[in-house]
C-alpha cells in the first residue's frame, strides 16, 4: 500500500497545470455523493454499522483498476498533520479530517481521484483536473462510479435520484467547482459585481477552502448549488459557460488596468516581488496575497511564464501543515512564518526583477513593464 | 413569561442572530424538548422561526391545540424519528426518504431547480427494477393460470420466475 510520504512527495499534475484561460482557472473539481442502500448514513450509524459499511466499500474501491496501488488509510491511522496536508491539497474535506476510525481516504497515486469513505455520505468521490476541465473530470469520475455500481448497491430513487444524507445533495449528488484566480477584477474593483451576478444565477462563490472560508490570494471557488431537476451535463455546461465568462472578464480587467494605470500595476507587482524575495518572516495571509500578485505578473509578462507554476506549487507548500511536514516536527506560528519565508526565498532565488526584463518580451505581444501602456 | 408555542410557563430562552437580526424565542420544557432546542449543536433558531417543516411555527397554527404529527413516526430500517429530522435536517438512511416522504417534499421545494431527478441512473438498478416488474407480472399470470387450472402453463411460468429470481441473487 502506498505510503503517505510517497503520495505527497511531488505536487500533483493538476496543481501546476492551470495556465490555460490566461491562468485564471487553476483547477476543476467534480464531486459525487453516493450512499449504500439500507445502511444507516455515517452520521446516524452506530460504530459497528459504520465499520460494516466501510468493510463493504473499501475492498470495492481498492479493486477499481484506476485505484491500483492507491493510498488507502483509515483516518484513525493518520496523524493530524497528515490529515491537514490532505485538506490543504483538497484531497479530503475539513469535515472528513475531523474523523477517525470507521472512516477512510483512498487516493489515487497521481492525486487525480480521491474517495472519502464514511464522510457525511458513505462515499464522496472526487476528480480534479488542471484548468477548466469539468466535463473531462466528470466523465472520468462517472466511469469510476459506474464500475463501483457493479459491486455496491447505491441508494437511488426514481424521483429523487441518488439519496444523500442531506437533501441539498439529492438527485445527481454532483458538486462541480472551479478555483479561479481573479486579481484583475479585485484590483479593478469589479469583483463584487461579477460575483453577485454569478450568485444570482444560483451558483455559489466561496473562498479558498470552501464553505465559510475567507478569500485569500484573490482565489475564488465557483460551484453549483442545485443538484436535483437537471442532468449532470446541464449543470456542468452552465458552470463551464459562466466560468469562461468570468475568466474573460478577468482578462479584460487585466488589460484595462495595464492601459489605465500601468504604474499602479508595476508598483504592486514590484512590491510583491520585493517582499517575497527578501522577507524573513511572513505569515500565510501576506504570502498568499503577494504570491497572487507575482502570479499575475507571470501572466502579464513581468516574469517568465513558468513563474505561474512556481506560484501554484508554493501556494500549497506554504500552508501550515505542509510546512510542518517539510520540517518533520511541530512548529510554533513564529517558526512557521520564518520557514515559510525561507522556502519562498529559495524558490524565487533565480527569478529576476521585472525591471531587468526589458527586451525579451516583444515576441508574444507582452507588455513592457517599463512602459506597459504600449503593449 | 409564557411559552411561544403553548400556554405553559416558559423555562428556556433562546437568542440567536438570524439573517442579521436578533431573534428571541421563549419555550416551555416540553416544547423545547420536542423541537430539539436542548441540543444546541443541532439546533438553528432560523429553522424554528422560518418554518419549513410541518409542526414548526412557520407552517402550523400556534397554540395548545396545534397537532404534532411527529409523535411516534420512525424509520423502520434505522430508527430515525421525525424529531431527529427536525433537529438535524438530515436523514438517517435511504429508507427515511420513504418514511418521511411528506417532509421530504416540503424540504426539497425551492431547494433545487426541480423536484424530480433528471440525469444518471445506476445501470444495474435499471435492470434490477425491470426484473422486479417482470416477476410481478409473471406472478399475477401464475395466479390466473392456477385459478383457471391451466397447470402446464403455470409450471412454465413458475420456472421462468425461478430463473429470474436466481439472476437477481
Amino acid at each position: 500500500m502506498m505510503r503517505f510520504s510517497t503520495l505527497v512527495k511531488h505536487p500533483a499534475d493538476w496543481m501546476t497545470g492551470g495556465q490555460g484561460e490566461h491562468g485564471a482557472v487553476l483547477t476543476s473539481r467534480i464531486r459525487l455523493a453516493r450512499n449504500l442502500r439500507r445502511h444507516p448514513f455515517p452520521g446516524w450509524a452506530k460504530r459497528d454499522q459504520r465499520a460494516a459499511a466501510l468493510d463493504l466499500m473499501r475492498p470495492a474501491v481498492e479493486a477499481l483498476p484506476a485505484m491500483k496501488g492507491a493510498f488507502s488509510h483509515e483516518l484513525g491511522d493518520l496523524t493530524s498533520v497528515q490529515k491537514q496536508v490532505l485538506v490543504e491539497r483538497h484531497l479530503i474535506s475539513r469535515e472528513h479530517a475531523a474523523r477517525g476510525d470507521g472512516s477512510a481516504a483512498v487516493i489515487e497515486r497521481r492525486q487525480t481521484f480521491s474517495l472519502m469513505l464514511n464522510e457525511e455520505d458513505h462515499l464522496r468521490m472526487q476528480a480534479i483536473r488542471p484548468g477548466l476541465q469539468l466535463t473531462a473530470a466528470f466523465g472520468a469520475l462517472s466511469e469510476l462510479d459506474t464500475e463501483l455500481e457493479e459491486s455496491l448497491e447505491f441508494a437511488f430513487d426514481p424521483t429523487l435520484g441518488y439519496l444523500t444524507t442531506c437533501p441539498t445533495n439529492l438527485g445527481t449528488g454532483l458538486r462541480a467547482s472551479a478555483m479561479l484566480h481573479l486579481p484583475g477584477l479585485v484590483l479593478g474593483d469589479q469583483i463584487g459585481q461579477v460575483l453577485q451576478a454569478v450568485n444570482k444565477i444560483g451558483l455559489a462563490v466561496r473562498g479558498l477552502y470552501g464553505e465559510g472560508t475567507e478569500s485569500l490570494g484573490n482565489l475564488y471557488q465557483i460551484s453549483n448549488q442545485s443538484t436535483l431537476g437537471e442532468s449532470e451535463e446541464t449543470i456542468i455546461r452552465r458552470l463551464e459557460r459562466v466560468i469562461s465568462q468570468v475568466a474573460n472578464h478577468e482578462q479584460n480587467a487585466r488589460e484595462k488596468l495595464l492601459e489605465d494605470d500601468p504604474e499602479m500595476v508595476s508598483d504592486k507587482i514590484g512590491r510583491a516581488y520585493g517582499v517575497l524575495r527578501h522577507a524573513h518572516i511572513i505569515d500565510s495571509k501576506e504570502a498568499l496575497n503577494h504570491l497572487s500578485l507575482l502570479r499575475l505578473g507571470g501572466t502579464l509578462g513581468f516574469f517568465p511564464p513558468e513563474t505561474v507554476m512556481v506560484c501554484d506549487t508554493l501556494l500549497m507548500d506554504i500552508q501550515p501543515a505542509h510546512l510542518q511536514l517539510h520540517s518533520g516536527r511541530k512548529l510554533s506560528p513564529e517558526e512557521r512564518d520564518s520557514i515559510r519565508a525561507e522556502i519562498v526565498r529559495s524558490r524565487l532565488l533565480s527569478l529576476e526583477s521585472p525591471d531587468n526584463r526589458i527586451s525579451s518580451n516583444d515576441e508574444k505581444n507582452l507588455p513592457d513593464p517599463h512602459n506597459p501602456g504600449d503593449a | 413569561m409564557k411559552c411561544d408555542f403553548c400556554e405553559k410557563k416558559a423555562t428556556v430562552f433562546l437568542t440567536q442572530l438570524v439573517e442579521g437580526q436578533m431573534k428571541k424565542v421563549c419555550l416551555c420544557d416540553s416544547c423545547a424538548k420536542e423541537r430539539g432546542v436542548t441540543d444546541p449543536t443541532g439546533f438553528s433558531l432560523a429553522d424554528l422561526l422560518l418554518g419549513g417543516l410541518p409542526g414548526g411555527p412557520g407552517t402550523a397554527t400556534l397554540g395548545p391545540s396545534s397537532p404534532s404529527p411527529g409523535n411516534g413516526r420512525k424509520c423502520v430500517t434505522c430508527g430515525f424519528t421525525l424529531d431527529d429530522l427536525r433537529r438535524v435536517r438530515r436523514f438517517g438512511c435511504s429508507d427515511c426518504y420513504a418514511t418521511f416522504s411528506e417532509e421530504v417534499g416540503q424540504m426539497v421545494r425551492g431547494m433545487h431547480k426541480g423536484t424530480s431527478h433528471i440525469g444518471k441512473v445506476p445501470e444495474g438498478l435499471m435492470a434490477l427494477q425491470f426484473r422486479h416488474q417482470r416477476i410481478e407480472e409473471l406472478r399475477s399470470r401464475l395466479d390466473q393460470a392456477i385459478a383457471s387450472e391451466s397447470y402446464e402453463e403455470a409450471a412454465g411460468i413458475r420456472d421462468e420466475i425461478r430463473n429470474l429470481d436466481e439472476v437477481r441473487r
